[in-house]
């Protein structure tokens, strides 16, 4: 038997998880490079299943399967496709950012008992999510995805609920009974659309009689595997709704702007870059492969979602007075582009829509985080309390205009090339809602400047004429992920190769072909 | 009536009396029950001779070998293939031996030993004038407040009369779901239930509200058993019998030897459709299903928290095995007609639960609703009336009972001056205070959402499992809903703990013994390893879900 390489991938931060929180109360800083290191570790295991990931080969690699509760029709069955190589990799880059970022966020306060250990506990979390998004990435088992699906919120909503900002304007308690709010909201939308999912998934086993993704696929594909078209539908709703509230896609998404301002800029990131993918990536995986009917018949509703998605949240972001919960609708507005892409049903769409994933996560990780450096130091979160940053530190301030840039999808900037396919792949089948979504980026552009013209721009306010610049661990972050998002942007053939044989095998799925260009005859 | 026909009756009656055999017992089948009977006798006379320093001693080990025994008697009867190869109704047709029967009755026994473990623990309230104390009355005669309550405290006598009655109650709920006529099973709904209401009104503090919560179990359980018994009866008239088999039998349609003194009312669908909802409601009452739950939260809240956590558990098993067995043996020609009437019960029981539980502030009341929402839960398994099913049923019941009994045991340990502080408030801030009794209380409270990867999930997958399967599809959108409702006051229990500030003189948190330490540590275990790796109790609740009849 060969190494299970995947399984490895996903055990090796859980393994992490139970040591980080295993570390005694006093050796703190022992907690925080252990959960470095094993998100490094991880890190390279991902790059190994990059580089053993053979994109011209069988759809699923790197598969394991074992059966674990047969009563249910479950196994443990794992295998990757390019879309989740690429997503696996994504999580696994950018977690040992997320723990430098949050090296400090969760040095104990003086309240608490001997036994009180929240860094432990802090870092812990974070390994734990991670373990769980990579095995959701790496599930070929219906069963085995919804379960860490489900699981996950928990230790996101002890993130969220748990950590805060440690500065705010209205004291420590109102701030966590504001954090509490925005963690059982998050606990709460996604609970209930997990449970409506839990029905489908049920749902799903009465008419299939198991839980594997590929052999349902393959029965529905070749016609063994009837299912009624109201079924089918009713399924497939079930399954979207989660993956909708996850993603999140308007009206479902009220929970991100609040759970992201609440929480610590590492977390915002855990949740945007991390959580928010395994919504849009099991669109892709599930909806589509295992209800191609249904799917192509919700496609005009879930475009218009997707197009209000990506104005209300710009629109929302332009009007915002608080940095993170702006960055919040802008990911609202990006997640819908996502979600266009993936239901427009062509090949450059999906492509599209699976760099955007990547990208998105990279560049708004670094926005966030550098924004989450800024909020540290002047302790607050409203814009208006900041002017003339670039003054005083012009590292930040010069970083920040890159991340704020590449999340308007500035050409040269890694965001472009999956927006760019995005909407040409859009346009192809639908010109009007291509046309329409592109005054996104129009606003993009608006609440990104603005942003930094407020923040960054005009005469040095007092309150932040002392403010340092980045610090050794926290440019140790923010170069990497710069580096990152210029080299995607000249060159993003690396990510489009993987991805683009998986695409094509879903577009199959779904029978659909690129629409033909057509030219008008010259009279 | 003639006379001839008073004479051919009273013949006919006579007659048989020269033939009557000496019952056959089948004592190998039965020992699990026999153990604990014998048992509890034996606690019994250790009460009346053993002097009082050393009974505590005395019953405890008492009650738990015979635990222990009477388990390893249902381990070695199914080793011998009972339940999954050979079956067998002993005890002249009165008790069946078979797969659900000795699942549950092992499953009873163990949370009788976890709850054995709560029951003797005597480190939790501050010593009695020198005396270790545990949860219940020092003499539970005596009037509250009197001088004579005073007198028994500073003598430091002890209730150990609590072991006897914890082993008579698990005799009965043994007997329960393997009873295989309705003379049996109401015998042992009785004996379960008199221990029980005695039992809760033995709490040490707050003795009026434990007494109160007493009498109110015993009306309204009095109520219930009243209308089992008047069920019954009608049963008798429908089918001439009190077999489950025979009754069974008439049910479908295939009549053998008329009873002549009933001929006139044998067969008659009124008698059967009334009595079999009499005796069904008897037994939602049991298993505290709306409309007949009103006693549950108030019992529950005013019970010693370690007989709610065994009552809470044990009782739900034996009542909905009886349930079960009732239903799918004897009634399952009527199926058409109990149906639609049990998925009312379910719907209402799942939401009912849920929605009154999030107004409550006092987390036994809390724990009340929520176990009501999970009989609704299992109801829809109840009602899937497919193989199935019943393995579904048998799987929830086992995980449901240890994660109950392991939070009952966290709710003994938080306490303020006035023992127990069970008001919600108070729990605010305990994770700060307490990291790890309040992460394992959360790891309940986790289950019992139905997050997964704990056993609540599998459970509750199972269940709505075999319900879809069962074409119950709108019951699990239901189920599914209400489950949703129910994770937000889960939920907000451990916001609560992790989320909020401590107050300033919150409650604190005792250093248990090793006894509740293991009731504890047995339920997070049963709760983890049922929901990572629950295949082989599936297994073992699915070779054992058929029923002899």
């Amino acid at each position: 038997m060969s190494f299970p390489l995947l399984t490895a991938t996903a055990a090796l931060p859980a393994v992490g998880a139970v040591a980080t929180a295993a570390v005694p109360a006093a050796r703190r800083t022992a907690a925080k490079w252990l959960a470095l290191v094993v998100s490094l570790a991880t890190l390279a295991l991902a790059i190994t299943v990059l580089v053993r990931f053979d994109p011209g080969g069988a759809r699923y690699q790197l598969t394991e399967s074992h059966s674990w509760i047969k009563e249910f029709g479950v196994s443990y069955a794992l295998g990757v496709d390019g879309i989740a190589v690429a997503l696996i990799a994504l999580t696994a880059l950018l977690i040992p950012f997320i723990v430098l970022a949050g090296w400090h966020d969760a040095d104990p306060l003086e309240t608490g008992s001997r036994r009180w250990r929240p860094t432990q506990g802090f870092f812990a979390l974070i390994l734990a999510v991670e373990a769980m998004v990579i095995i959701s990435f790496e599930a070929t088992d219906v069963f085995l995805f919804y379960i860490f699906f489900e699981a996950m919120l928990i230790p996101m909503y002890f993130l969220i609920g748990g950590f805060g900002d440690r500065a705010h304007e209205h004291g420590e308690s109102a701030a966590s009974t504001q954090r509490s709010y925005a963690a059982v909201k998050f606990l709460l939308y996604n609970l209930v659309g997990g449970l409506i999912m839990l029905a489908a998934v049920i749902g799903l086993y009465v008419v299939a009689g198991n839980f594997s993704l590929t052999e349902i696929a393959q029965a529905r594909a070749n016609g063994t595997l009837h299912m009624a078209t109201s079924t089918e539908r009713w399924l497939f709703l079930g399954f979207f709704f989660a993956f909708a509230v996850k993603a999140p896609l308007w009206p479902l998404h009220t929970w991100l702007p609040n759970a992201m301002q609440e929480s610590t800029a590492p977390v915002a990131v855990l949740i945007t870059a991390v959580i928010d993918k395994v919504g849009t990536f099991a669109m892709l995986r599930f909806c589509l492969q295992l209800f191609p009917g249904a799917s192509k018949w919700a496609t005009p509703v879930i475009l218009a979602l997707a197009l209000v998605s990506i104005l209300y949240g710009a629109l929302l972001a332009v009007g915002q007075r608080d940095i993170k919960r702006l960055i919040a609708y802008a990911s609202i507005s990006h997640f819908g582009f996502i979600i266009m892409g993936i239901f427009a049903m062509t090949s450059q769409g999906q492509s599209g829509a699976t760099l955007y994933m990547v990208n998105h996560g990279i560049s708004t990780a670094a926005l966030m985080l550098i924004a989450g450096f800024l909020i540290s130091r002047r302790g607050s979160r409203l814009i208006a309390d900041y002017g003339g940053v670039q003054k005083v530190a012009p590292v930040l301030a010069g970083t920040f205009l890159i991340a704020g840039l590449s999340t308007l999808s500035l050409p040269g900037l890694a965001p472009f090339v999956s927006e760019f396919l995005v909407l040409v792949g859009t346009f192809t089948r639908h010109p009007a809602i291509g046309i329409i979504a592109t005054f996104g980026i129009v606003l993009a552009a608006l609440y990104t400047l603005v942003l930094y013209q407020r923040t960054m721009t005009g005469p040095v306010k007092p309150e932040v004429s002392a403010m340092p610049d980045l610090r050794v661990r926290e440019l140790a972050v923010v170069a990497p992920l710069i580096v990152l998002l210029v080299f995607l942007g000249v060159y993003p053939k690396p990510v489009t190769d993987i991805v683009n044989p998986a695409v094509k095998q879903t577009m199959s799925d779904v029978h659909q072909t690129d629409p033909k260009p057509e030219v008008e005859a010259a009279k | 009536m003639s006379a001839a026909a008073v004479h051919s009756l009273w013949t006919t009656a006579a007659d048989p009396i020269s033939k009557i055999d000496a019952p056959k017992i089948e004592y190998g089948q039965l020992s699990p029950t026999l153990i604990i009977l014998g048992a509890a006798l034996v606690g019994v006379l250790v009460e009346a001779f053993v002097p009082r320093r050393s009974r505590y001693y005395a019953q405890v080990f008492v009650s738990a070998v015979a635990l222990c025994a009477a388990f390893a008697a249902v381990v070695a009867l199914a080793a011998d293939g009972y339940g999954t190869t050979k079956a067998h109704i002993a005890a002249m047709g009165a008790i069946a031996v078979d797969g659900p029967s000795l699942f549950l009755q092992g499953t009873i026994l163990l949370s009788g030993l976890v709850g054995l473990f709560t029951f003797a623990e005597r480190r939790l309230d501050p010593a009695a004038h020198g005396n270790r104390v545990d949860s219940f009355a020092a003499q539970a005669a005596s009037v509250p407040g009197s001088d004579s309550e005073k007198a028994a405290v500073k003598a430091g006598f002890t209730t150990t009369e609590v072991f006897p009655l914890l082993l008579f109650a698990v005799a009965g709920m043994l007997v329960f779901p393997s009873a295989n006529d309705l003379l049996t099973l109401f015998v042992a709904l009785e004996v379960f239930s008199l221990p029980l209401y005695l039992m809760c009104a033995l709490a040490r503090r707050k003795r009026l509200m434990s007494q109160e919560a007493a009498v109110k179990y015993f009306l309204l359980g009095a109520f219930a058993s009243a209308f089992t018994l008047f069920g019954i009866a009608l049963l008798y008239g429908y089918a001439g019998s009190v077999s489950y088999a025979t009754i069974a039998q008439v049910v479908d349609g295939n009549v053998t030897n008329v009873d002549p003194a009933l001929a006139g009312t044998m067969g008659n669908d009124a008698l059967l459709l009334v009595g079999a909802a009499m005796v069904v409601m008897g037994l939602l009452f049991k298993v505290g299903a709306v409309p007949f739950h009103m006693w549950t939260p108030d019992v529950y809240q005013g019970a010693p928290t370690p007989v709610t956590g065994f009552m809470a558990a044990a009782t739900k098993v034996a009542a909905f095995g009886a349930l079960l067995r009732l239903l799918y043996v004897v009634l399952p020609g009527m199926r058409w007609d109990w149906r639609p009437v049990m998925w009312g019960v379910a719907i209402v029981t799942m939401l009912g639960g849920a929605i009154v539980a999030i107004t409550q502030t006092d987390i036994k009341r809390l724990l009340a609703y929520s176990s009501i929402a999970h009989a609704g839960f299992i109801l829809a398994g109840v009602i899937a009336t497919s193989k199935d099913g019943v393995s579904s049923v048998l799987f929830y019941l086992a995980a449901y009972s240890f994660v109950t009994i392991g939070a009952f045991a966290v709710v003994t340990l938080v306490r303020d001056a006035g023992g127990e502080a069970t008001h919600l408030s108070k729990w605010a801030g305990l994770g700060r205070r307490s990291p790890l009794v309040a992460a394992v209380f959360a790891v309940f409270l986790l289950a019992f959402a139905g997050i997964p990867l704990t056993s609540g999930f599998a459970g509750k997958f199972a269940v709505f499992k075999a319900a879809a399967e069962g074409g119950a599809v709108p019951l699990v959108v239901i189920g599914v809903i209400s489950s949703a409702i129910a994770a937000f006051f889960y939920i907000r229990v451990i916001v609560l703990m992790f989320f909020s500030e401590p107050r300033p003189e919150g409650p604190t948190v005792a250093v248990p013994s090793p006894l509740t330490m293991t009731a504890i540590g047995v339920g997070v275990a049963v709760t983890v390893v049922l929901g990572v790796a629950p295949q082989y109790f599936l297994n073992l609740a699915s070779q054992a879900g058929v029923f002899v009849r």
